[in-house]
This record gives structure tokens, sequence and C-alpha cells, in this order.
């Protein structure tokens, strides 16, 4: 492998987003018939060395060689002429067009669309490396992998013979993650050159043959994937030797706080999004969900916090005197009104959790605006509350004052799951609560769950990262197609049974 | 009582500055611009033929001196200049310079009624006329001049064969947008624009150019509507605020039609025809219920809207960037 | 020399926040420019030396008491609009529709005015007509923020048509009420009585109007920016969502949002009838309701910044009219101006969020290479 000559060599790329060094004189060396790993903490910078690669943005130093030749990228077009397509983490598709017009979109060729042939083409593609994709389909009546899919079809249709991947799995479930990597592996056996985007370590471990680490905008080193281990790149990563576990101290004296009973809940549309569901969560543990995205996760969290409409089942809410109260009906004003304190921390946060063009101190208000009688409102104690979340969670922001859109993922998460622990809850529900954080904020969000649980919270928790799960949570719900699949406890789950029950009802039970 | 014959080709003819409108905001809209500066387009299309053709007029010694086909090629092409530089103003403003969509076009639509007035009011000015309005019915006169049998073919003749060369090109034109939109490579990359610049640009669509494009080829059929309007609807005599509102009721048409350019052809002339209803319902001595019958365009506008509301689906959705600036680095 | 080894000459590239004073040094840099054009196409078309032009302009608009009094009538006009349609346009909400909003204010005020003049107190008229303008400006708002906040209907447009459906009401009425009969116009309303006028204030009937547009602005600001009512309708602008998930009620605060904006047209209205013009037309408003949303947007939607903003655009067009009568020119000569000051801004504010950076070495490396 040494021997090979690279296929794209970054020299020297530096970028800057106004006072950010998002890159900083970054080398970059990448190689066909070869999958290369591009680690790094969230903001480390892979995504916009890649987009540059990619031709979103333009370095503002460096140079790029393709095959031993200088080239300019000026646009995605220049990229792609240059055999290098990107698969974006945010999808890149336009949802009311069908796969075949996304995938023949932009592209040079007759003035009248034959989207017969391109369907012809596209399924040819498909079979030669094992993909499963329906051409006349619209995206928005696509699965998340689906939809992938298509992203990688795109791109191979367009010829393109260096594939960027940005952070791939985050939205699969370990199946369709499996069957993701065995065709990136044909692709590799195919000559092309692969990276992939990701900061999952096993990932790494069990698909890549290089690996490059990018630390804070700078170039760390890379190395062969086999001559190196987790411990090693996750100390590259970070700059220092982490702790890779995380807590999960016993509960202390659960009690039922939430019984949901034979819930169903339909979409606007009339697509049944939960069907039937029942559980109950109790106060000091943690209740994991599992599975696909979309079968039922959000509806379920919505509907207890009173923002989902309900067709039928129930929602008690039991007092610690073991008084029941139905929440089922019930908007988030009336449910507070009941004097259950009931924290929410969404998956969308600057679309929902918090306003983005607002500052700290007023998204702070969003809880506590009503207070008191006066038709004004109340400014000194949301500030006095941003500055304690700003200080205990060691969010990092110029002022209380910035607006939260300035912020880093991760602090902008501190900032919301602060907001919703101010108020002393008895329910915490959080939905994917550390996507898109780096490693420390997501041990700080796991922390700050962790002592709510100590403190006698009920907590449910909604994630995507099965391993994530299985050390968190004492239970684990997993839901497929808005059915209750089983309930595992968190002690002792095996990895592959969790997955298989999100893709299957009741798993592997179901074929015995 | 109701006389079908009269009333469907004066409706035709109301309805034709409305489709060329409607067809033009359609071509702008699925890029992504909502240009509300239609209005402005229009008076200036309409203003820029007129002077096209008051030039053309003066500078030859007498109306039978004119020539058949520079009559009509000089003030369509001042109108599509005219119209061309209003759409590119619009497009340097929020394209290029990213600046917000609405009070832009709210500021186009001043100015052009501004310049339809001014240049109105001063040509009015130049002829020393009694009336304040300027005529050039010799050029209009090529403008309305329809097929020399339609009058000969009874009804359907008067129907469907007795207009000017500029209504079949509106129709025209709007059956051939609607072709492009849907069949076409760069129909699709324009519905791509409109809806998801960010993909179109990471398909290698060059979105500014395409944003330019349309808006600007928008434009200049929205500015034949005014010509239209001027040169046969009112045959050839400008008055400053003839033209009224028509350009509005154009950017409702382009809701009412669901964003499909071949819908427009007959909504134009539905609307057309509830705009001059009010001269075919009697009202005896009460002449005041008039003034409430010129509501109708307007409130059947309000009924359409909010009957599209109510029925949500996916394919009557409006472009997705509608109204929103593209910026490749924004993070 | 091998092109593609360059980048692009300009990069555009986003800034951070500009200190405020630079921001407005831009502003005035644009409209200076702007004022160099319109003096420069003003020459073009009048032949006149731009002082000369200028000169008019301002004293047009500020030249004799009565046409500076003329000028804040105007511009408390604008500003009233403006204050209305701002609290809709902080939620996001497009309200076009101040025009038919003021002119249902206005007809009503004259409805009052003509019908009960002799069936009341003048004090009492005055209370009644003032209700009656301010419900009506109200109720024309809130039919389509009704129909946004049940089923989303598209605002702008609906506001838009309210406006027509205001006017061709005014019309039928004027006929209905004319004076003499086949005038096609109302006169003014109970001119011997003057019943259902609003005193003027030491001789000047425009300083009420002034008095209480200045009121209501301050009235605004702190609404907006210190109330609970005003945070809600900003969080409702930002993210409806956001709203939903603190327990907002959006549907509520979308028509509460707008029965304000009518209202405060309605006031307009009221003061444009009872206050100065004692009639009522179809071209009242004057269309200050479009005009009103460049004032807003020109401010930031800050009502005291729209102080500024429409004085700007009411000096604009009293000064654009004095040129057009001087220099015998037709008054739409004040919208093209207006319009090219308006472009200027509005472009300008590109230069506040970006920045052109030019390719470093492009010139040097043109040098070596010709």
């Amino acid at each position: 492998m040494e021997k090979k000559t690279a296929a794209v060599k970054m020299r020297n790329i530096t970028k800057a987003f106004g006072p950010v060094l998002a890159n900083d004189k970054v080398w970059l060396d990448i190689y066909r018939g070869e999958i290369l790993a591009l680690l790094g903490e969230n903001g480390s910078g892979k995504t916009t060395l890649m987009n540059m690669l990619s031709g979103i943005y333009f370095p503002d130093e460096g140079e790029i060689t393709i095959d031993g030749k200088e080239v300019v990228i000026r646009s995605p077009k220049d990229a792609l002429n240059l055999g290098i397509g990107m698969i974006h983490q945010h999808f890149k598709l336009v949802d009311v067009l069908t796969a075949t017009e996304n995938i023949i979109l932009g592209l040079e060729g007759k003035g009248r669309l034959d989207l017969k042939a391109a369907s012809a083409k596209i399924r040819e593609i498909c079979d030669k490396y094992g993909f499963d994709v329906d051409p006349d389909m619209k995206i928005y009546e696509m699965s998340v992998s689906q939809k992938q899919t298509v992203e990688i079809v795109k791109v191979l249709y367009r010829g393109a013979d260096i594939l960027i991947l940005d952070e791939p799995t985050a939205v699969l479930t370990p199946q369709e993650t499996d069957k993701l990597f065995a065709v990136l592996r044909n692709m590799r056996d195919a000559g092309k050159a692969i990276v992939i985007i990701t900061h999952k370590m096993h990932e790494v471990e069990e698909l890549s043959d290089r690996v490059a680490v990018l630390r804070h905008g700078q170039f760390i080193g890379d190395m062969l994937t086999k001559d190196t281990n987790a411990q090693e790149m996750t100390n590259m990563m970070i700059g220092r030797p982490v702790e890779l576990n995380i807590e999960r101290p016993e509960p202390v004296d659960p009690k039922p706080r939430i019984e949901v009973k034979d819930l169903t809940v339909r979409s606007i549309d009339g697509v049944i999004k939960l069907d039937n569901v029942s559980f109950t969560a109790n106060s000091g543990e943690i209740l994991g969900i599992a599975g696909i995205s979309g079968c039922g996760q959000k509806e379920l969290l919505e509907a207890i916090a009173g923002l989902q409409p309900t067709e039928s089942g129930s929602i008690s809410y039991i007092t610690d005197s073991g008084e029941r109260e139905e929440l089922l009906g019930k908007d988030p004003l009336a449910i507070a009104d009941m004097g259950v304190t009931l924290s929410f921390v969404p998956e969308d946060r600057l679309g929902m959790g918090l306003v983005g063009n607002m500052d700290l101190s007023d998204n702070m208000m969003l809880r506590s605006f009503r207070r008191g009688r006066s038709l004004l409102t109340d400014r000194k104690g949301p500030r006095k509350l941003a500055q304690t979340v700003v200080d205990e969670l060691d969010v990092s922001t110029p002022s209380i004052s910035t607006p939260v859109r300035k912020l880093s993922g991760g602090n902008v998460q501190k900032v919301l799951v602060g907001r919703e622990i101010a108020s002393a809850p008895t329910v915490l529900l959080t939905a994917y609560a550390v996507r898109g954080l780096d490693i420390n904020s997501s041990y700080t969000i796991y922390d700050l769950i962790n002592r709510q649980k100590k403190s006698g919270v009920a907590v449910i928790y909604v994630g995507e990262d099965l391993d994530v799960l299985l050390e968190l949570c004492d239970r684990i719900l997993v839901l497929c197609g808005g059915k209750v699949s089983g309930i595992v406890p968190g002690r002792g789950a095996k990895k592959r049974d969790v997955g298989m029950m999100m893709t299957k009802l009741g798993g592997n039970k179901a074929d015995e | 009582m109701f006389d079908i014959v009269s009333f469907f080709p004066r409706a035709v003819m109301q309805g034709i500055p409305l489709l060329f409108g409607s067809t033009g905001e359609i071509i702008t809209e699925k890029s992504g611009n909502l240009n509300l500066g239609i209005p402005g387009v229009m008076y200036v299309g309409g203003i820029c033929g007129v002077i096209g053709a008051f030039m053309y007029e003066q500078s030859v010694p007498s109306p039978a001196d004119m020539n058949g086909f520079l009559a009509v090629a000089i003030p369509v092409l001042s109108c599509l200049l005219g119209s061309l530089i209003m759409g590119l103003i619009y497009c340097f403003l929020t394209v290029t310079l990213r600046a917000n969509q609405n009070v832009t076009g709210l500021a186009l639509t001043t100015f052009g009624i501004g310049i339809g007035n001014f240049f109105g009011g001063s040509l009015i000015k130049l002829t020393g006329s009694e009336v304040p309005s300027i005529a050039l019915s010799a050029t209009s006169g090529y403008f309305s001049k329809s097929l020399p049998f339609a009058k000969d073919l009874g009804w359907f003749g008067t129907m469907f064969l007795d207009y000017g060369f500029l209504a079949y090109a509106a129709i025209i034109i709007a059956f051939v947008s609607a072709y492009i939109i849907k069949k076409t490579r760069v129909g699709l990359n324009l519905r791509a624009v409109g809806e998801s610049p960010t993909t179109a640009d990471a398909a290698g669509i060059n979105v500014n150019r395409y944003k330019y494009v349309a808006t600007c080829v928008g434009s200049m059929i929205a500015g034949l509507g005014g010509l239209y309007y001027v040169m046969d609807y009112a045959c050839g005599v400008w008055s400053n605020d003839a033209f009224g509102d028509r350009g509005w009721l154009a950017i409702a048409l382009v809701i009412f039609t669901i964003w499909r350019p071949n819908v427009s052809v007959l909504a134009s002339i539905l609307f057309g025809g509830l705009y001059i209803l009010y001269l075919f319902i009697p009202t005896g001595t009460h002449l005041y219920m008039k003034e409430l019958y010129k509501m109708l365009p307007y409130v059947v506008t309000i009924i359409v809207l909010i009957v599209v509301s109510l029925k949500k689906s996916r394919s009557n959705e409006p472009p997705a960037s509608l109204g929103l600036a593209y910026f490749r680095e924004e993070r | 020399m091998n092109n593609a080894k360059q980048g692009p000459l300009v990069h555009i590239v986003k800034r951070g926040a500009l200190p405020r004073w630079k921001a407005w040094g831009i502003r005035l840099i644009a409209i200076v420019a702007a004022l160099i054009v319109c003096a420069v196409v003003t020459m073009v078309v009048t032949g006149e030396d731009p002082i000369q032009v200028y000169a008019t302009m301002i004293d047009g608009a500020f030249g004799t008491t009565r046409k500076a009094w003329n000028l804040a009538q105007s511009t408390a006009m604008l500003l009233g609009v403006s204050l209305a349609v701002t609290p809709a346009f902080r939620m996001r909400f497009w309200n076009i529709g101040g025009e038919g909003q003021v002119l249902a204010g206005c007809l009503a005020a004259a409805a009052c005015m003509i019908c009960l003049a002799d069936k009341m107190s003048n004090g009492l008229l005055i209370a009644v007509t003032a209700a009656a303008s301010i419900a009506a400006g109200a109720v024309w708002a809130g039919i389509p923020a009704f129909f946004k906040a049940k089923w989303n209907t598209n605002e702008t447009l609906f506001t838009l048509m309210m406006n027509y459906v205001a006017t061709q009401l005014v019309a039928f009425f004027v006929i209905v009420w004319e004076v003499p009969k086949g005038a096609g116009k109302i006169g003014i309303i109970n001119q011997a009585t003057q019943l259902g006028w609003l005193p003027p204030i030491g001789g000047n009937k425009y300083l009420l109007n002034v008095i209480v547009i200045l009121v209501l602005t301050v009235g605004l600001y702190v609404y907006l920016n210190y109330s609970k009512h005003g945070y809600e309708l900003s969080v409702v602008g930002e993210s409806e969502r956001t709203a939903r998930y603190v327990g907002i009620k959006v549907d509520r605060v979308i028509i509460r949002t707008m029965l304000l904006s009518g209202a405060i047209c309605g006031v307009v209205g009221f003061l444009l009838v009872s206050g100065t013009d004692h009639t009522v037309t179809t071209t009242i408003a004057g269309g200050r309701g479009f005009t009103a949303v460049m004032v807003s947007w020109l401010a930031k939607f800050n009502p005291i910044f729209m102080v500024l903003t429409s004085l700007l655009l009411a000096f604009l067009d009293k000064g654009a009219g004095a040129i057009s009568t001087n220099f015998g020119l037709n008054h739409s000569f004040a919208d093209i101006l207006s319009g090219i000051i308006l472009f200027f801004i509005i472009g300008c504010e590109f230069f506040i969020s970006y920045k052109l950076s030019f390719r470093k070495s492009a010139k040097k490396e043109a040098d070596t290479n010709v």
C-alpha cells in the first residue's frame, strides 16, 4: 500500500470562518483501493476539510493535487469533473422529486429528459454493487437509509471514483450499517478511493484500512488501522488520555412515575405512528428507547409532553403519594398547571427547544416568562439563571447576550439541558441528547442525566447509538414500526439482539 | 339574457395580461424568487412599448408609411428590454446582494409604477393633448390585427379566432413553459433550484445563473402582459394608472394554479371574466351595486387561497426555498 | 498563464456582527450615493443643476411652517401605519394589507360621522367614531389572521386582496352617500356643524395627530420589547414549534397580534377622517400600507428608528413632489426617486452582513503573466 501514489494530496489547507480557524495547514493523502477513516471530534474540521475537496467551500490557502496534477476546485461541479463525490450528513436531495430525477439532477445532456434510460442505468449500478432502490419513488416517501442509498448511487452515476461519506452511519440501524459497509468494501475492491468521516471508534476498526486524525482544525497524524487501537486513536483525537466508560449507578427506590397504556397516535396523513404502546417509567431510573429513526420515538415523547394529538390510550402521572393524574389531552401549559414538572429536551434543539436568534437569557425565559402578574417580562431571573448555567455546565460563550445559534452544538445542548433541569423536574424526556456532540460534551450530558437519575427523576432517554444505550440505561424499550418490540434490562442485553428487535417485532424470538 | 358570445372574448382579453403576468411569475417563483415587483414590471413593459411605438410613429411622416414589421418589432423589443432591466435590478439586489425579497419586490413595484406614470405623463405632455392619455392607434392596429376570416365564422370566429397575435403568444408561451418546467432537463434543474438550492448547487447547477435567467425571462414575459394591455386591449391608449391592480391578480393566480402555467390559461380567462362581470350583471338604477360586483375577482381569490390552504398535499406546496436568499457558505 | 491555478477573483465571506456605528455608516453612505444617483437622474430629465434640485426638495419639505406641518402630518400618518404592521412583521406575518385596514378604519369613521351626527352629543360621537374605526381596522386584519392561524392560509396575498375589497367597499359607500347626488364623492362631512371633528390643539389641526402617533410609538416600543405579549410574538415569529413546545398558543398569538395591527391602522384611519380630511375617498390611505412595509423593514422593525425612516420617506415624497411642480414634471417622479433610494438602502445591507475579499495575489499574478 505504501507504494501507491496518492489519488488526492491536500497540502497546507487553511480555512477560517470569521475569527474561527476551522482548518489550519492540514495535510492529507487519499489512496485508491483503500478506505480512509477521517477521525476527529465535532468541530475538529473534518467536514470543512472534505467540503473543500468537494467544492462547497473554497480554501483560504493551500494546494490540492489530484493524480499528481494541481487543481482548483471552485464548485461541486469542478469536484465531480475530477471524480470527487461527497455524500453529506444532511442529504442533498430534493424531497418532491423522484430518485431518478435527483440522480440525474444537474447533468449535461439533451434538453428533453429521458427518465427511462436513466432508470435503466440506475438499476445497472444497483445490481453491480448490491443496492436496493426504487428509481420512481419520491424522496419524501423514503426511509433515511433509502435516501442515503440514493445519495451514493447519485455520485456513482456521475462516475465518481473518490467518494466521501460524512458520518454515514449516524442514522442507520446496525443491520443497515452492515449492509452499507459491505457495499463500501465492494467499491473499494473495485478500485475506488473512499473516505468516511466519523467519530465512532468501532466503525473505524471494522471498516477502514487507514485512519487520519484531526484535532482543533489541525492534522495530528495518520496510520494504518491494523497498527493502532481505539484507545490510541481516542487519545489522539482528544489530545489527552480519556476514560471511555459511562457510569451506571443502581437505581435507588424506583417507583412507577409515568404509566403509558395502549397509546395510539396517528400522523396528520392518517399513518399510524404509535400502535397500542404500553410501558411504565420509574423514578430514579433511566428508561432507554431504541428503534430505527422515525418509528415513533418522537411521537411518544411529544405525546407525553402534551405536544402530540393522540387517538386513544392513557398516560398517567403517578405522584410520590401514589395519586394518578391523566396527562393525555392536556397541553404543556395545562400539564404545568397541574403541578407536574416535566422537562423535555427535544431532538431539534434550535428549531424547537431554543430560539436560535435569541440570546442565552432570553432563551432561559422561554420556560419562565409567564411568571408573575405583571404585563411586562421579568428579565433579571433569566439572566441569573443563564449565568448559573454558563458557570456550572462550563458553557463556552462570549457572553450571556450572545445568540445561541452562534454557539457550537455541544454548548447549545448544554444550554438547553441546563434550562430544562433548572426547574427541578420529576420527569425528564430527552431525544438524541448527544447527537452531533463531541466526546467531551457527550460525557458531560451523560453525567448530567445520571445526576438527575440519582436525585429520583424518571428519565426517558431516546438514543440512536446502541452502545451508549446499553451502557447508560437501566431498561431499554425497543420500538419497531410504532409497536413495542420488547423491553430488555440494560445490564446484560446483547447489542445484536436489540438490533434484531429494532427491525423485527420481538427480534429472534419471533422466529422460534 | 347573458350574452356569452360577447362576454367570452372580453374575458379573454382581460385574462391575457394576467396570463402573461402569472406565467412570468411562475417561472420566477420556480427558481425560488418571490418577485412582488411584477406589477411594476408590467407597468414598465407597457410604457416601454408605448415609448418605442411613439418614437417610431413620430419618425415616420404619416401612419400610412409605417412598416408593419417594425411597428410590431420596435414596441415588443423595447418592452422586453425595459422588463429585462427590471428583472436585472431585482436579481442584482436579491440574488447577488441577497436582499429581502418582499421588500425589494415592493420597492420595485413603486419604482415601476412611478416609471410608467412618469414617462406616460411626460409623453402626454409632449403630445399636448387635451385628455390625460396618449393614443397610438396606428401601432395598435398592427397589434390587434386578427385573422381576416375570423369575423366570417360566426360565434366560433368571434370567440376563438378574433384576437391579436400577442394573445395567442401568451397561450403558447404558457404551454411551452409548462412543458419546459415539467419535461426537460432545464426545467428539472430549475425546480431543484427553487426547492433546495443547496442540493442543486451540490449537483453542479449554477444556482445564481438559474435564478437570474428565470427571473429575467419571467420579467420579460410579464412585461409583455403590460404591452398587450396597452396595444391590444386598450387600443393603443395609455393613460396613467389604467393598468391598475392586474399585476397583483397575476401573482394571486400563481397560487390559484398551483405553479402550473398550463392551468393558468384557463384560470386567467376565468379571472378576466370575473374582472368584467360587473358590466354584464344588470343593476337597473342601483349603479352603486357595480362597485360591489367589482370586488368579485378579489373575493374569489381570497376564497381560492382558503380552499388551497384547506387541502394540504405535498404536490400543492410552493417551491420550498421560495423567498429565501442562497449563500453557499452559510453555516 | 494557467487560469485553472487561480481561485475565484472575488470571494464573498460572511462577517461577524459589525459595530453599530459602522453599520449605520454604511447605510448613510448608501443614502448619500442614492442621492447622487437621484441628482444625476433628475439632471438628465430636467437639465437643472443638482444643488438647485436638492434645494428645491428641502424647500418643498421644510420651506414654510405650513409645509413643515404638512411634512409632520405625512410622517405621522406613515409612521402610524408602519407601527401597525410592525408587530405582525416581528411575528413573520407578512401583512401588506395596511392599506385596506386603514381604509376600513376611515370608512367606519365616516359612517359614524354621517349616520350618528344628529343622534348624540359631540363628545360621545367622537368616542364612538374612534371605537368604530379601531374595531373596523381590527376586524379587517383579523379575518386573514384567523385563516392563517387555523389553516396557514397565505397571508401576503390574503391581506393584499383585502385591500381591494376595502377599496371597492369604500367606492360603494361613496356613491351611496355622495353629496350632491351624481357628484361621485362625499365631500366634507358635517362641514357646517363640524360634528365628529377632532378639535385642533392651539389652532393647529395636525398637532393632535402627531402627538397620538408619538405616544403610540413609545407604547409599541415598550409592548414589543418588554411585555410578555411582545416576547410571545417574537418567539412565534422565530419558530412556531418552539412556541408550541413552551406552551404558547400560536393561533391565539397570531390573531391577537393582527388585531393589534389592525387596531392601530384603525386609529390612523380615524385620525385621517375625523382629524384632518373630514371625508373619505378610495385613495385616502395613499399607498401608505405599502410604503409602511419598507419603513418598518428599513428600521429593522424598531419603532424608535421608524420615526427616522418614515421621516426620510415622507421627506422624499414631499421633496420630489416639489421638484415635480417646480420643474413641470408629474408627481410620479417622486416614486422613481423613492425607488432608487430604496434600492440603495436595500442593497447596502449586503455590505453589512458580508464582506468581499479579493484574491490576494490576483493583481500580482496578472502583472507577471501579461
